[in-house]
């Protein structure tokens, strides 16, 4: 689509927006509706946006297909490595409560800032993968 | 009033299924399908569960649509007619008949005796803003409360991403030969 001014013009100016959602969707999560799935498909989306119009090869080289696969595993790991921490500091998996020392409701907010985070992170990823892996092939 | 934007949507529903059902087009098909989840996501909305229905919008009608539309490219564009069967049509109408028999069991909705209503959705709504302190219950439940529930489903989610690398990753190598062939 590259012979399309307006498309590339206007989405252009749409993909911060769409970020910056994706991120005021990861972080409000806990007063409103939203949480770390929406969020990282709401951020796919934006990236999804600019293969369409872009093509998937300038796609591939904003969202590099290395750090993407790296994503898929790190955001994993710190949803299960905060559950780790809530173990080695004395607690239960996934037990948020002791990750602070003093107040435990302040460790469920850290714990659940990192969860979704960690949810946010491999929802993202995955869903860039799969699009990029989809529109990259071409019939054999 | 809200009864009549329920039935109007469920009726747009109906209409969106029996549409995707009867077409051949499949590049209709499935824009016609992120139409059902933009719908179904306007119902969620109504009944009140903004976080299910926020979920609907983004995937069902947005990343699914673009990745299945991904995967078309690799496929024919019209369906094959196929004759027409009388079994599966008396399978999927015994089916139907059964599940809206089994709704007459359930109670009405927003009806506080209801069993949901009675089992643990009143200590967290009592306890959970003083124990996790976020004013999205939902959140509370979801990320603390059924920590191992969202773990496993961020699993599923890694699993399926493995998947897709493992059988198609391939596609993912820079195809402008020389420059960017490092990964």
């Amino acid at each position: 689509m590259n012979d399309q001014i307006i498309l590339r013009v206007i989405s252009k100016m749409f993909i911060p927006f769409i970020l910056l959602f994706a991120l005021y969707v990861q972080f409000h999560g806990d007063f409103g509706p939203g949480g770390g799935f929406q969020a990282g498909v709401i951020f796919a989306a934006a990236f999804v946006l600019y293969g369409l119009v872009f093509g998937v090869e300038a796609a591939k080289r904003v969202a590099h297909p290395a750090i993407l696969q790296w994503c898929v595993a790190i955001g994993l790991l710190i949803f299960a490595g905060t559950g780790v921490a809530g173990i080695l500091l004395g607690g239960n998996f996934l037990d948020y409560g002791v990750l602070d020392s003093h107040d435990p409701v302040h460790g469920q907010h850290l714990g659940i800032l990192l969860v979704e985070l960690g949810v946010g992170m491999t929802v993202a990823a995955v869903m860039l993968t799969a699009f990029l892996c989809f529109a990259g092939r071409r019939p054999s | 009033m809200i009864e009549l934007i329920d039935l109007s949507l469920l009726l747009f529903l109906a209409v969106i299924a029996v549409v995707v059902a009867r077409l051949r087009n499949l590049f209709a098909v499935v824009l016609v399908m992120g139409f059902y989840s933009l719908v179904a996501a306007a119902l969620f909305t109504v009944l009140d569960a903004v976080d299910v229905a926020f979920t609907e919008a983004a995937v069902g009608a947005g990343i699914s649509t673009v990745i299945v539309l991904g995967a078309l490219l690799l496929t024919t564009s019209e369906e094959k007619p196929q004759p027409v069967r009388v079994m599966p049509f008396v399978v999927v109408v015994f089916t139907g008949a059964a599940l809206i028999f089994a709704t007459l069991d359930m109670p009405s909705y927003g009806d506080p005796e209801a069993p949901i209503h009675k089992h643990v959705a009143p200590r967290y709504i009592e306890d959970s803003g003083r124990e996790i302190g976020v004013p999205n219950i939902v959140t509370s439940v979801l990320a603390s409360y059924r920590g191992y529930d969202t773990l496993g489903e961020t699993a599923v989610i890694f699993t399926a991403g493995v998947g897709v690398l493992m059988m198609i990753g391939r596609a993912l190598r820079f195809k402008d030969n020389g420059e960017e062939s490092d990964a």
